[in-house]
């Protein structure tokens, strides 16, 4: 009977129940198309992430160099160093400069440092990374004028990683064509015994090998895919990498590593051990990548990796997260926002609306459930009834809601293309392999010349930075809205929700009813 | 047995009260045929109702074999209503949207009865009121005399001790309030029933034991002359 009842009051009232069902979708469908955008934003954003954290790791650690220590990050000439006083070659004296050095953006960290990060409470492991940059300069040291005053010094970039740069040399005003070749790529030591960890954790070896323990302290480099086909390198061909002294060692490329779109990988991967010594920065790392025993834990444990070594900056996927901008930001404050609360005032709307419309129903049925308790019904049965009506609805609703709710996440992926996700630009702060590289660049923006001073060739200093320049911070990711189990779950617990509140209204009215009222009606 | 002793009923009515009913006493024997006429507004159907037990006397006893229904509680005045009480109204009073079927199945549901039980019980009683060949059909479908012959087989398939009838003819022709009283009557006699009918029209009421006037919310009551 309940049901026979249930369905035929439906079907006399499909307007109006249709009407009910239709509000109660809208609400659904939104709040599934929203779950669904936020989710696909949310994994847009990890997936953004997780390229340039690297596969297991939570946190970062760094230090931000200070200005003085960032301030002879210049050229790569050796003369770069004596900033504002610079000795200039003679004329037809040959360079060949090929410098190793730290990532003027980061400051060293002792090794020590990762041994006691790593005995903490809530760490699983830690590894050290040590970021540096090869810099070849060869060539013949034109004739030139000194047309212009001593270069001032450079201004910062916008990045707190950026200090005050060295002062350019002076103005380069002699004609003719500059013979100088420049170079400048990336190397990052690797720290072998961790893998599973650090830079190499997102790549795949495409061709070769990656590194073995037996690899510690050989002459052996991985290279990125990239740069290996720009620089036209394969496994066994050999790289040449600087030291602190200027002077190159050949370096057997054992494997070619592809790293995940939206990475921003280093161009060629060494033994750490062998980066340190290289560098002559022994015991030294700038980036300590850790991962936590559990993904609860990795706020306290920031926490406390920061008490542990003073001075750094310590780098969570959260604090990672604020820092992204651009479209990808932009659709998830979007999501997040605007469609949250779209959502939820739809829904509202729907809820009222279905509550208002049972309500009025349960009036017109005055004599109707009046005469139902005449007969001795009890106001429990009929409460039931008016509940499971709304139910019914309800369900209708979220059935048609869970279909909306599809269709709007089809529409946001057909709509949605591809979004741009930006690190680093807002805050410069440091973050391995990603914004710290490119937050600032020191002395680049200092003026190569004086205040006459033009560059003399083409472009001689140009190449200088151009490698830093591929290292764009913009990541193009697609976003996928997923509708999931939970989401569709959440629609069917709202349309009962809702069905629930509207026959709850209902079923209040007509379980006040006095059952006389059936009789007064003709009285 | 309805046995009623001083019964009053108040309304509040805006800063006033209404005294619908001012000491009602009667006593209906099992079986009887009581008729109540009067004007409108003087407490006729106010009568019906505390004696159906769907509202309750300001003041006053009213006893239904032996049990003070004023002191029921909500729960034991619904199984008295559902079990020993049949109503049936001038506008019938059927669920639109449910069968004759079903309507009349309606009355067993608070009962408990099963479900293929319910349905027999309820053809018989279609049955007895002659609307056999109607039970699929909705009370829009119906006539107003089969529509208040579907609403005497819902009074009745609970096989009540009481029924209680408020101007089960008002809405029907003469010739159909002939054939509904003659029905009624049947049924009465057949089933051994008390039958209270709140009724405008002399020629029906005259047709019970005795007649009930009211009048300014009080009951004179005689015996009729047949």
């Amino acid at each position: 009977m309940f049901f026979t009842y249930l369905w035929r009051e439906l079907r006399r009232r499909a307007r109006q129940a249709i009407f009910i069902a239709v509000g109660l979708a809208l609400g659904i469908g939104l709040v599934i198309t929203v779950t669904a955008a936020s989710a696909g934003v949310k994994n847009a954003q990890a997936s953004v992430l997780h390229s340039l954290y690297g596969v297991g790791t939570d946190i970062t650690v760094t230090k931000t160099p200070t200005t003085a220590a960032a301030g002879g990050g210049g050229f790569g000439f050796s003369f770069r160093q004596n900033s504002g006083t610079a000795k200039r070659p003679a004329a037809g004296s040959k360079i060949n400069d090929n410098t190793l050095s730290s990532d003027f953006t980061l400051s060293s960290i002792s090794s020590s440092s990762v041994t006691k990060i790593s005995k903490l409470d809530k760490v699983a492991a830690a590894a050290g990374g040590l970021t540096l940059t090869d810099r070849t300069v060869s060539g013949t040291v034109p004739a030139f004028n000194t047309g212009g005053s001593t270069g001032g010094p450079g201004s910062g970039g916008p990045g707190s990683g950026a200090g005050a740069g060295a002062g350019g040399g002076g103005g380069f005003t002699g004609g003719g064509t500059s013979s100088f070749s420049t170079n400048s790529y990336t190397v990052t030591g690797v720290d072998i015994g961790n893998g599973e960890l650090g830079p190499l954790s997102t790549g795949a070896v495409s061709s070769g090998r990656t590194f073995t323990t037996a690899d510690n302290s050989k002459d052996v480099a991985l290279v990125e895919a990239s740069y290996a086909t720009s620089q036209k390198l394969k496994v066994g061909s050999t790289i040449a990498v600087g030291n602190s002294k200027g002077t190159a060692t050949n370096f057997t490329v054992v494997g070619i590593v592809s790293e995940p779109a939206g990475d921003s990988p280093s161009d060629v991967y060494v033994p750490l051990g062998v980066a340190q010594s290289l560098a002559n920065l022994k015991n030294d790392v700038n980036t300590i990548y850790v991962s936590a025993t559990s993904n609860n834990d990795i706020t306290t444990l920031a926490n406390t990796i920061k008490s542990t070594v003073p001075g750094s900056t310590v780098t969570d996927e959260n604090s990672l997260a604020s820092e992204v901008t651009g479209s990808l930001s932009s659709a998830a404050s979007l999501a997040n926002n605007l469609g949250k609360w779209l959502a939820i005032a739809v829904l509202i709307a729907a809820f009222l609306l279905a509550s208002l419309l049972t309500m009025s129903a349960v009036s017109r049925r005055v004599r109707e459930f009046g005469t139902l308790k005449a007969l001795g019904w009890k106001s429990r049965r009929i409460v039931g009834q008016v509940i499971g009506e709304s139910i019914a609805v309800g369900i209708v609703g979220g059935v048609i809601g869970v279909g909306l709710g599809f269709a709007g996440a089809a529409l946001v992926n057909h709509f949605s293309g591809s979004l741009s996700a930006s690190l680093g630009g807002a805050t410069g702060s440091a973050t391995p392999g990603g914004a710290q590289r490119f937050g600032g660049f020191g002395g680049a923006s200092g003026a190569p010349g004086g205040t006459t001073g033009t560059t003399g060739g083409t472009g001689a200093f140009r190449g200088a930075f151009g490698s830093a320049a591929r290292t764009a911070d913009t990541v193009a990711v697609h976003l996928n809205a997923p509708v999931t189990i939970t989401a569709i779950v959440l629609a069917v617990a709202l349309a009962v929700l809702g069905g629930l509140i509207a026959g709850g209204f209902g079923g209040w009215r007509a379980a006040r009813l006095r059952p006389a009222a059936a009789l007064s009606k003709v009285a | 047995m309805y046995r009623l002793a001083n019964i009053t009923k108040d309304y509040p009515k805006g800063r006033g009260v209404v005294h619908a009913l001012r000491g009602v006493n009667l006593e209906i024997a099992d079986g009887e045929w009581l008729s109540i006429q009067g004007p409108t507004g003087h407490g006729k159907s106010t009568l019906l109702q505390l004696l159906g037990g769907l509202d309750r006397a300001t003041s006053g006893s009213l006893e239904l074999d032996g049990r003070d229904l004023t002191k029921l509680g909500e729960g034991a005045m619904t199984k008295v209503r559902a079990s020993s009480i049949g109503f049936i109204f001038q506008t019938f009073n059927l669920i639109p949207t449910l069968s004759a079927q079903e309507n009349v199945e309606t009355a067993l549901v608070p009962l408990g009865v099963g479900n293929a039980s319910r349905k027999s019980r309820a053809a018989q009683a279609l049955a007895s009121v002659g609307l056999a060949d109607r039970a699929r059909h909705l009370p829009g479908e119906l006539s107003g005399g089969q529509q208040q012959r579907v609403a005497i087989a819902r009074a009745l398939v609970k096989e009540p001790k009481v029924l209680l009838a408020d101007e089960p003819t008002g809405n029907l022709d003469e010739d159909t309030r002939d054939e509904i009283i003659g029905l009624l009557e049947k049924l009465w006699q057949d089933n051994g029933l008390t039958m209270i009918m709140v009724t405008h029209d002399s020629s029906v009421a005259r047709r019970a034991q005795r007649l009930g006037t009211m009048r300014n919310g009080q009951l004179t009551v005689k015996q009729t002359v047949k």
